[in-house]
């Protein structure tokens, strides 16, 4: 019976009283425990705090208290500070580290009566695409344990995928959502910078990253995100504009919506996640919306932009991790923490700046243009998240720009800052999950999520379940 | 041979903000127990991000109106990245190519301008103490300095020699406290300075090819000795046909010297680059005329006035002005003295000399005082005839003035008068006994 709830089953199965919290937190956690020595999902399982959160959720469940996440067990990736539990990163820098705040987000989930069961494994620093890169070992994917999850939040989407949690919260900074939720067939949203608070969440790229739900359905996507989602003291890049409810426009006709598809995002995938990718446009269009080529620039000037603005920003950020404090030294930076900030340090220094950050940061307004002037066209653009299903354990090594080449198609949307959201539209001959993203403009959240939800309506793909 | 030096100085300082830059720990450090006013944002611990404090930045735009400066429309913070065990983050958030303030200046009494070449914002480093703990030597780290308010004020090379610099600071000093925004106390480290020092050989057109960077002055005695110093050093050098090192220098105290810290090859490339964490800046038009309505009477703009409408004399006025509740509190009492026949003069002669607690006494009490004063031991009229015609006999240039038309100069012969009176005449008798044999 608690088999696979999505959010909002788990939801009404609590209020109606047929489990309780305790009783769904104690069976995830012996989920947790049987699979986690295939998978390796976690870095850090609170069994004893999520069961006390538990108990605390039902005695509030009793009173009839309506806290939107009341009693749900999720995950949270290892980069989100957590009070008094270790944070790593999946850096051995921060392997004795436990912070004495929370992040913004973990404050709100709590604050939602969510139960927090454990932190996810990821790339470490979320610094790739394989959960390869965790100093703490690679997370396995689910559909097939010989497979890489994607990453950086790949322990996040692997939880879901895995049945290990409710749902979980991973962070983006281009791609970190969408692909490892793609590869393991759920749903990631990535929304717009600054919806969402960075405050405690380990900084990666400054000026990109974006946390946010991966889920088994669309409409637990929704949920989450209205508890995310809003400005916040702590964070001076968080938008003022109005949240809204998210839940609310999930079920909009899309017909004569405008849905623009750019050749060369489809042109640099596998055949397969090709086709998948087309067969889900005719979906589409059953329900009344219109397809139409639009002119982007090749996502290939992204990957240059990106790998520039976010090494440069890396460089400065991992600064702080001097041997000083955190009980660690430089010794313990994994080799592709190192070369990022070699790269990073090399592209800010005097005489280079003009040449790499700054002309960077002009491209990166045009990408944003770019954007613009397509979103005059249409309402939003679809596209394949990732260029191939999940690759084989071991892919990333030895290829330092493997992130770059697996979220080739997710970087121009993060570099312009616009929420994308992955969901599943059908497998690979080997039964390897593919993946389709919606893009829309800035704080379209609403709009993205609802072709995301007529779509998952429309079809069974998020019912298929890995076999474990 | 004679060189020309060419001083410019960068100065500190502290702002006393209730909170501190990016965060809202209280920015009151001063003598406080040490990592009591921390948080994740100023321990620059993973994750936390730095949220600009409003008061402060309008408090930079204040100093840099204050010093005629302009304020660009859009402004930004900036990372500048370097290692230092004071600095948690391994950045300084701090600005680089657009301050809140640029171009202003300020006139020094010799009638020469010092051009100020910005005002910007940053925040200051935690603090290092070095001492033995269990019989080992170690570093302490203090984190309640870090992310405090700063306001870094740099000047073009327009000093030559250190009156000049010393009398800049003074009034710096002076125009921040008449603020509000800063005690700009040396000594507890409100008030920082770094002064770049170099000859100019003669004939030489622009600067010279090198410069030195002093720091470690934490008192404006030293700053004097400092630069006189360094002058001297660098005649020396240059006068033996060497090239004085670009490099930074510490002033030390016990050896009344110099001494070279750092050189240029270990010179610091900061990779500089806009601060993601904070959102670029627009100041509106409105904003920054509302800030300069605010501002107070500066203290150059206070002393012309003390000067012409109280006709006080340059010595008096300036030390009445040099603190600005001293200038308010005679401001309100010559207001009250007016009412009753005492003039500006006596109540700075009272001032001046200390015989009264300016901050146990209210401007109307110390008028009461005086009249009481006058009014109970008063001088005998001929007597009174006598000194005034003295007071006309020796101050013929006063006299002169006064009958060439400036009416105004009589208030300063009353002020000999009553000076000479101790204050016991009627100084509406002596104004007209004056005008009487004046005439
Ligand atoms: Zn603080």
């Amino acid at each position: 019976m608690l088999n696979n709830l999505s959010l909002q089953q788990a939801k009404q199965l609590l209020r109606q009283k047929k489990a309780t919290s305790l009783e769904l937190t104690r069976f995830y956690l012996e989920r947790i425990k049987k699979l986690e020595p295939k998978i390796s999902a976690f870095i850090t399982v609170c069994e004893k705090e999520a069961q006390d959160q538990a108990k605390k959720a039902d005695e509030l469940l009793s009173q009839g208290d309506k806290k939107p996440l009341l009693g749900i067990p999720i995950s949270v990736k290892d980069n989100f500070n957590t009070i008094g539990i270790q944070t790593t990163a999946s850096s051995k820098v921060l392997e004795s580290y436990i912070p004495p705040y929370d992040a913004t987000v973990v404050a709100s989930l709590k604050r939602a009566g969510a139960v927090i069961v454990g932190k996810t494994n990821m790339d470490a620093w979320a610094h790739g695409s394989s959960t390869e890169t965790s100093d703490f070992g690679p997370t396995k994917n689910p559909w097939n344990i010989k497979t890489l999850p994607g990453g950086s939040s790949g322990g996040s989407a692997a939880s879901v995928a895995a049945d290990e949690v409710v749902a979980s919260i991973g962070s983006e900074t281009a791609g970190s959502i969408r692909q490892p939720a793609a590869w393991c067939g759920v749903v990631g949203l990535k929304p717009t910078y600054g919806r969402v608070s960075r405050y405690g969440v380990v900084a990666m790229g400054s000026s990109l990253d974006s946390p946010g739900p991966i889920t088994k359905t669309v409409e637990d996507s929704a949920m989450i995100l209205n508890i995310l989602a809003g400005k916040d003291k702590f964070d001076a890049t968080t938008s003022p504009n109005i949240v809204e409810d998210y839940s609310k426009n999930l079920n909009k006709n899309i017909s004569g919506l405008k849905i623009g598809i750019s050749s060369k995002y489809f042109k640099k995938c596998e055949s397969e996640v090709e086709k998948k990718v087309e067969q889900a446009l005719k979906v589409f269009e059953e329900l009344g919306a219109k397809i139409q080529e639009i002119k982007l620039f090749d996502p290939q000037y992204a990957i240059a932009v990106y790998t520039i603005i976010q090494r440069a920003e890396v460089s400065s950020n991992l600064a702080r991790y001097d041997g000083i404090r955190y009980g660690n030294g430089r010794s313990k930076f994994g080799e592709e923490a190192k070369r990022r900030i070699m790269l990073g340090t090399y592209a800010l220094s005097a005489g280079y700046y003009d040449q790499y950050y700054n002309k960077a940061q002009k491209v990166r307004t045009l990408i944003i243009e770019d954007f613009k002037k397509a979103f005059k066209q249409v309402d939003v653009i679809v596209g394949p998240t990732s260029p191939s299903t999940a690759l084989p354990l071991g892919a990333s090594k030895g290829h330092p720009m493997f992130g770059e080449m697996a979220d080739i198609l997710v970087e121009p949307s993060s570099i312009a800052g616009l929420p994308g959201i992955n969901v599943p539209c059908g497998f690979s001959r080997e039964d390897l999950p593919v993946g389709m993203q919606i893009i829309g403009p800035q704080f379209s959240e609403s709009i993205i999520l609802n072709v995301a939800n007529q779509f998952e309506k429309n079809t069974d793909f998020h019912k298929v379940k890995p076999k474990l | 041979m004679k060189y020309t030096p060419v001083i410019g100085l960068e100065v500190h300082v502290e702002l006393y903000t209730k909170s501190k830059m990016f965060c809202s720990c209280s920015a009151d450090y001063f003598g406080k127990k040490p990592n009591t006013h921390t948080c994740p944002v100023c321990l620059g611990l993973p994750g936390a991000l730095p949220v600009p404090n409003k008061k402060a930045i309008e408090w930079c735009i204040a100093i840099g109106l204050a010093l005629n400066c302009q304020i660009p429309t859009f402004s930004k913070f900036d990372r500048k990245n370097y290692f230092y065990p004071d600095l948690p983050k391994g950045y300084q958030i701090s600005q680089y190519d657009q301050p809140f303030c640029v171009n202003g200046n300020i006139t020094l009494s010799n009638g020469k301008k010092i051009r100020i070449t910005r005002a910007h914002m940053e925040e200051d480093t935690a603090k290092l103490t070095h001492a033995e703990v269990n019989a080992k030597n170690v570093s302490l780290i203090d984190f309640n300095r870090s992310g405090v308010p700063l306001v870094e004020i740099v000047t073009e090379p327009d000093f030559e020699n250190a009156v000049e610099v010393v009398e800049y600071l003074k009034l710096l000093q002076q125009t921040v406290r008449y603020l509000g925004v800063s005690e700009a106390d040396m000594e507890k480290g409100d008030m920082r300075l770094e002064p770049n020092i170099s000859l100019k050989r003669p004939g030489e057109n622009g600067l010279p090819g090198y410069k030195v960077e002093v720091k470690n002055i934490n008192s404006f005695k030293f700053v004097e000795k400092a630069i006189n110093f360094e002058l001297e050093r660098q005649k020396e050098l240059l006068e033996k046909g060497e090239t004085p090192k670009q490099e930074t220098r510490g002033w030390n105290e016990q050896k009344q010297a110099t001494l070279s810290q750092r050189s240029k090859e270990e010179a610091h490339d900061y990779r500089y680059f806009p601060e993601p964490d904070i959102p670029l800046f627009t100041i509106s038009r409105e904003d920054v005329t509302k800030t300069k309505k605010s501002l107070p009477e500066l203290p150059q703009a206070k002393l012309a006035r003390f000067k012409k409408q109280y006709s006080l004399t340059s010595y008096d006025a300036e030390i009445l002005t040099r603190e600005k509740q001293t200038a308010d509190f005679f401001d309100e009492a010559v207001k009250i003295g007016n009412a009753h026949n005492i003039i500006p003069k006596q109540i700075a002669n009272i001032i001046i000399n200390k015989k009264t607690d300016l901050e146990k006494t209210l401007p109307a009490e110390l008028i009461r005082t005086i009249k009481a004063q006058t009014s109970r031991v008063t001088i005998d009229q001929s007597d009174l005839e006598k000194i005034v015609g003295e007071v006309i006999k020796e101050n013929k240039n006063i006299v002169a003035a006064y009958k060439a038309g400036k009416t105004n100069a009589i208030q300063v012969l009353i002020g000999i008068v009553m000076q000479k009176t101790k204050g016991q005449a009627n100084a509406n008798d002596v104004k007209s006994l004056l005008e009487n044999q004046l005439r």
